[in-house]
């Protein structure tokens, strides 16, 4: 069991709700729970090869799991999740 | 549509100005009505972090991002979009923009030609992942903060 933390821009997806209650034991549980209950996220976190897209960042706690083991990054129940899309643009790449 | 009150366009628009010939980037935040008008009360600067050249590119750390997202709860407000400015280039979002857009959020473009504010335009990303303009309430360029 872990606390997600859905940022505003995808709550749309998610009924409005800003904070989850979800039980898994890794990152990547979590993330298949999460998006079998709300489908329409399911394209907005992952990609086409069921990685968590370029732009977006997932946080265990304060660390970014690109930093730690991924989505086999273990969760506790004190575990807050949080989904933090990459906010970036400009003229050019 | 999309209105923003004075202080937070000028303050907006000033800071444009200032990081010229940087790109700048900043949140808003407001209220959404009902029928979907989104009304400006705030902004918040924010630093782009984004290493090398910032001026034709712009980036948020995670760590302002999940902090803004913190900063709506406490001030009682919807976290409503990102603003950014495109110096010496139209206020027209790039292939960039649209690739590392989000749902929902309103993307702020700011136009500074030489140094002046140009021209501002709101734009939404759309269910086929493509930009529709939203439109915006007259904004005054000279307003003073």
């Amino acid at each position: 069991m872990a606390t997600v933390v859905i940022p505003t821009p995808l709550r749309k997806f998610t009924n409005q709700t800003a904070k989850l209650q979800i039980s898994a034991d890794t990152v990547g549980g979590i993330i298949e729970e999460l998006t079998r209950n709300f489908p329409d996220l399911k394209k907005h976190l992952l990609d086409d090869q069921g990685k968590v897209r370029s732009f977006v960042n997932i946080f265990a706690g304060d660390e970014d799991i690109r930093d730690l083991q991924q989505e086999k990054t273990a969760v506790e129940e004190s575990t807050i999740i949080s989904i933090v899309p990459a906010i970036a643009g400009g003229i050019s790449f | 549509m999309i209105v923003f009150q004075n202080i937070p366009a000028a303050q907006m628009l000033e800071h444009a100005r200032r990081i010229f010939p940087d790109e700048c980037c900043g949140f808003l935040y407001g209220t959404e009505t009902a029928d979907g008008t989104r009304n400006v009360l705030e902004i918040a600067e924010v630093d782009n972090s984004k290493e090398g050249d910032k001026r034709r590119r712009f980036e948020i750390s995670a760590k302002d991002y999940l902090r803004a997202e913190r900063q709506a709860v406490e001030k009682d407000l919807l976290l409503l979009g990102i603003y950014h400015s495109h110096p010496n280039h139209p206020a027209i979002p790039s292939e960039h923009d649209r690739i590392a857009a989000q749902p929902y959020f309103s993307y702020i473009i700011i136009s500074v030609m030489e140094g002046e504010t140009d021209h501002v335009r709101s734009w939404r990303l759309g269910e086929d992942a493509r930009f529709t303009e939203e439109k915006l309430s007259p904004i005054h360029f000279h307003q003073s903060i």
